[in-house]
Formats: C-alpha cells, sequence, structure tokens
C-alpha cells in the first residue's frame, strides 16, 4: 500500500447495518480505511455499495452498528466530517444553468470559504481537470466526460483528506474513463485518501490498492486485486465459444477436463486452469470444436464470478 | 474552515447564508425571465380589477366596501395575494426540482450544510423573491393613488409575513411530495379558493353566513385584511388589536412552517 499509515484509521467501521424497512442494504460489515490509500467497494448494483458511501458521506444515518470517520461520529459531528469529505456522486449533481466556475464558487460558499479562496482554488483546480478553458462556458452542453471532470474539481476545493467516489467513470465512453483515471491516480498520489465502489473490474484493478468484494450487504473477500485474483482464480482462463446448438453437450463433456474450475455461462464456457493453450490442445484432442477460444490470465471479474456465482454486470 | 459572520446584517446564520447565496446566483443568471412577469402581472390585475371592474363596482355605491373606490378597497388585496402567490410557485416546484430534478439539495447535502441551514437558505432566497414582487406591487399602489393612508409603507413588510406564512410551510411539506402532480393539487384547490374566498375581490360580508368563519381561518384573509388596515389606515386606528392579531396569526404560521421544515428536510435528505 505505497504511501498509506497503518496506523492512521481515517474510517472505522464495526459491525455497520443499513435497513430500509424490511430490506438489509449493508449487513453488518467491518473495515478500517486508513490515510493515503484508495479502497474500493466492488460488486453488482444493489450490493449495498452506494448505502456504504452515503453514510460515510454522514448523508445516512446507520441502522446499527458502529461507524467513526476521522474518529468522530458521523450523525453527531456530521458537518465537521463533511467539511473534510469530497464525494462525488454517482449522477452529476451540477447546477446546469450556471457556468463552471460559477458551480465551484456556489460549492465553496457551502463550506464557508472566502471568494479569494475559492477563485485561486477554481482556477488550480480546472488546470488540474483540464478544464481551464471552458471555464466561462455554461455546465449544460458539456459532455458526460467533461461534467465528471468538473464534478471532480468541485468535490476538490475544500481540499478534502478523503474523497468518495460512486461510480466514478459509469456512464463514460472509455476515453474518458482513461483521463478519469489518470486523474485519480494523481490525486493518490498527492496522498488523498480514494474511497470508491465500482462495478468495473478494470477501474477497480488500476485504482484500488485494497478493496471488498460486496454482495448483499456483505463483504464476500477482502485484499489487493493482485491477492484476490491469486486466491480464487487459477493463473489462466480458457474462453471458449461453441455453436449455440452445441453449448450444452460441450459442457457436459468439458466437466471431464482437468480444470481447477468449470462455468457454464450463457454465451461461453469459462476452464479455470494453470495452462490455457494446453486445455485447448486437450479439448481439440477430444473432438471438441470450439468457435472461438480465449486464453487469458484470471480476473477480478472471475473472482466475482467464483465468489457469488454471478456476473458483475448482471 | 468555516468563517463565523452571518449573511445579511447577521440575520441569517452563517451556513444557511451560504445556501442563499447559491440560489442568488442562480437567480442573477435566471432574472430576466420572471421580471416581466412580477411587474407586468400585478399592473394588470390592478388595472383590470381597480380600473375595469372598478368603475362598475362604483356606480352602484361603495357602502359596503366601506365608502372607498374598488381600486382602494382591492389594491392591498393583490398585494397581499401577489405575495401568496410568489410563495407558493417559489416554494413548490423550486423545492421539489432541488431533490428531483437539477438536485441542488443533493449536492449542498454533500457540503457542511445540514439539512436544515439547506431549508433556511431556500426559504431566506424565497423571503427575498417575495420581497422584490411585494415592493414593485407597493409601489404601484401608491404610484395609481389607490392607498389613502402613508402606512401603507408597512402593508409591504405585511405582505412580505404574509408570503412567508405561505412559503416556509409549503416548502416543508414540498419537500416530501413524491409527485410533482400534488402541486397541480394545491394551485387547483388551495390556491385558487383562497384568492376569490378571503376578502379579495369583494367583502367577506357579501358570504354566507356559515362560510364567513372558514375563510377566517384562512390565511390569506390574515394577510388582505393586515394589508388593508395599514393601506387605508383607518381600519387601523378602529381596530389596532385586530391588526396584532393577524400578524400573531400570520406569524405563527411562519413559524410553525420553519420549524417543521428543519424536520421534513433532515427526513427526506439523510435517508
Amino acid at each position: 500500500m505505497p504511501g498509506s499509515h497503518r496506523d492512521d484509521v481515517l474510517v472505522r467501521a464495526r459491525g455497520l447495518t443499513k435497513r430500509f424497512g424490511s430490506f438489509t442494504a449493508v449487513d453488518g460489515i467491518d473495515f478500517d480505511l486508513y490515510r493515503g490509500e484508495a479502497f474500493g467497494f466492488l460488486g453488482p448494483n444493489g450490493a449495498g455499495k452506494s448505502s456504504t458511501m452515503r453514510m460515510i458521506g454522514c448523508v445516512s444515518p446507520p441502522t446499527s452498528g458502529e461507524l467513526a470517520i476521522f474518529g468522530l461520529d458521523p450523525v453527531r459531528d456530521g458537518s465537521a466530517i463533511r467539511a473534510r469529505l469530497g464525494v462525488v456522486p454517482q449522477d452529476d449533481t451540477l447546477d446546469v444553468e450556471l457556468t463552471v466556475r460559477e458551480n465551484l464558487l456556489v460549492y465553496g460558499r457551502y463550506f464557508g470559504l472566502h471568494r479569494r479562496v475559492i477563485r485561486e482554488r477554481t482556477t488550480a483546480l480546472l488546470e488540474f481537470v483540464q478544464l481551464a478553458d471552458r471555464a466561462k462556458d455554461k455546465v449544460d452542453p458539456l459532455s458526460g466526460g467533461l461534467k465528471r471532470r468538473l464534478t471532480i474539481a468541485r468535490s476538490l476545493i475544500n481540499e478534502p483528506e478523503i474523497l468518495i467516489l460512486d461510480e466514478p467513470t459509469t456512464g463514460l465512453d472509455p476515453q474518458a474513463r482513461h483521463v478519469v483515471w489518470d486523474r485519480l491516480f494523481r490525486l493518490k498520489q498527492r496522498g488523498v485518501t480514494l474511497i470508491l465502489t465500482t462495478h468495473y473490474m478494470d477501474e477497480a484493478e488500476q485504482l484500488c490498492d485494497r478493496l471488498v468484494v460486496m454482495d448483499h450487504g456483505r463483504f464476500a473477500a477482502e485484499g489487493s486485486p493482485r491477492e484476490l485474483i491469486e486466491r480464487y482464480c487459477s493463473p489462466e482462463v480458457l474462453e471458449l465459444r461453441f455453436d449455440p446448438e452445441l453449448h450444452e453437450s460441450a459442457a457436459d463433456k468439458l466437466k471431464d477436463f482437468s480444470a481447477e474450475r468449470t462455468e457454464v455461462l450463457a454465451d461461453r464456457i469459462l476452464l479455470y486452469v494453470r495452462d490455457g493453450d494446453a486445455t485447448l490442445a486437450e479439448v481439440r484432442a477430444g473432438g471438441l470444436e470450439p468457435l472461438t477460444s480465449l486464453v487469458r490470465r484470471g480476473t477480478l471479474e472471475d473472482v466475482f464470478l467464483r465468489l457469488t456465482g454471478r456476473r458483475l454486470e448482471d | 474552515m468555516l468563517v463565523s459572520r452571518g449573511g445579511l446584517g447577521g440575520i441569517v446564520p452563517p451556513r444557511s447564508y451560504s445556501a442563499f447565496l447559491c440560489w442568488l446566483t442562480v437567480y442573477k443568471r435566471t432574472w430576466r425571465s420572471s421580471i416581466w412577469s412580477s411587474l407586468l402581472g400585478p399592473l394588470f390585475y390592478l388595472g383590470a380589477m381597480g380600473f375595469g371592474l372598478g368603475s362598475l363596482v362604483d356606480k352602484h355605491g361603495t357602502a359596503s366596501l366601506g365608502g372607498v373606490s374598488y381600486l382602494v378597497f382591492v389594491a392591498p388585496a393583490i398585494l397581499a395575494s401577489g405575495a401568496m402567490n410568489t410563495a407558493l410557485s417559489e416554494a413548490s416546484y423550486p423545492v421539489f426540482g432541488s431533490v428531483k430534478w437539477n438536485r441542488i439539495y443533493i449536492g449542498a447535502q454533500a457540503s457542511p450544510l445540514r439539512p436544515g441551514d439547506i431549508f433556511r437558505g431556500h426559504l431566506t432566497f424565497m423571503a427575498m423573491r417575495i420581497a422584490m414582487n411585494t415592493a414593485i406591487v407597493t409601489v404601484f399602489i401608491w404610484a395609481f393613488g389607490a392607498a389613502p393612508s402613508p402606512w401603507v409603507v408597512l402593508a409591504w413588510p405585511a405582505a412580505v409575513l404574509t408570503g412567508l406564512a405561505f412559503a416556509a410551510p409549503i416548502a416543508a411539506w414540498a419537500v416530501t411530495v413524491t409527485s410533482e402532480n400534488s402541486f397541480a393539487y394545491l394551485f387547483r384547490f388551495g390556491m385558487m379558493p383562497l384568492m376569490l374566498f378571503s376578502g379579495t375581490f369583494f367583502p367577506l360580508s357579501q358570504l354566507p353566513g356559515w362560510l364567513r368563519p372558514l375563510a377566517y381561518a384562512t390565511p390569506l384573509w390574515h394577510g388582505v385584511a393586515l394589508c388593508r388596515a395599514l393601506s387605508l389606515g383607518s381600519g387601523l386606528h378602529a381596530d389596532l388589536l385586530g391588526a396584532l392579531g393577524h400578524v400573531t396569526y400570520l406569524a405563527a404560521l411562519a413559524a410553525i412552517g420553519i420549524w417543521a421544515g428543519a424536520r421534513t428536510y433532515r427526513r427526506r435528505l439523510y435517508v
């Protein structure tokens, strides 16, 4: 965990639970977040990630359990905690009738900052998210990627110690995602603690030092991306696609192969093996001819599939 | 770090003031679109009711109006009901939209502002809008010679109070609304009857006896009666206690709204 200090716990949760009526969104989770790390909550929609983020953001009181942020109580000291947090919500909450600069001005005033301080920081932040040339433009016509970058700039106006990002790149095109990742990586280098939720495994792999796989309000596993892949996945994965007519019979026959594990998806069959090419040769020798085949390394997607029996984006 | 300096001469607490500034910034961008209705609306009303309808009414004697011309009778009512209309339009859709559409509240919520600050900041802005629109009407009334008494200057704050007595409770309710259709009911079955049966266009003495207590209970009647007493002057000397009663009623309603709003906003935003 580069740059983090294991003795400096910023967020501590024990048995943290959130219920909405009879529905339990977050079911008694424990975690410690340290200063300087990038911590990810990976899971499908409805896993309880956003509810956890809202509790950390002090806008949703926990139903039960303990939660402390900067050692403070989110219910009693919510205001003081939020003064030290930056939040990038899942859906942008920018004021589209205002200009880029005005959005930061209004937001800075929420934090009780002086106009002069806001002006200085705005210039630096717009530079940072590469929006300096759009400062005087209205927000409305900006693309999704630019709006997201503006939201990130806005969330940094109070120089937060923790930046909370709920699905920071959902809905962005690949190029825009890479720009966002690059900026977040730089923030991490500067010592900002990042807490993010995502259902993209590549995002989690790119950004997170440590992550938890969340499902049905609980943690299914916890560790660094590499640790999780080593623990829950074989070194290589052989993906086979057959003629839809033959999909089921092929799946039956493949059970006899010496794979560590086999996953039969609707359109593909995954074999978790040590050596993908060798297994592919065995499959062919056994008289099965796939339409396409792919040998790849194990990913967090495989980890998730193994832990929950479901795919991330289902 | 938070600056401990309040806004508007220290009347508004600092955090509510920063929430107010957000609305002011938005308003600076959009005031042009609303200024014409603020100016022309009351002008049309005063013209059509005061002069148009008034010329008809005045021919038949104005004893039931207290011996004043219809223009003088109706002008303070246009002031008070204008305050109500501004309050309703500022406290309904904009509050709902701040949760559902432009999500201003949701953005503000992530800052040190508490739900109560967000509410009071927005309410301060509503009060400003009410004060602006009623100031325009008061000036028109004075310019048309429709106010016999110099006390009419106090009709302006009285109208602002009337507006607040609507804005605070309605904003407190609007934040809890789940469908914007609720506002159509508010306007159709709330604003319309109040507008017509609060001693605005005709004195309550013209209503059947059993309906009158109902009218006395409505906030707009108190606002109209208060503005009328101040605008006519004469009513004030005759019934100072009555005027104080109106002020108390309206202030109590505003206070209940301010108290309730901090709670409904919290319940809506902190889920």
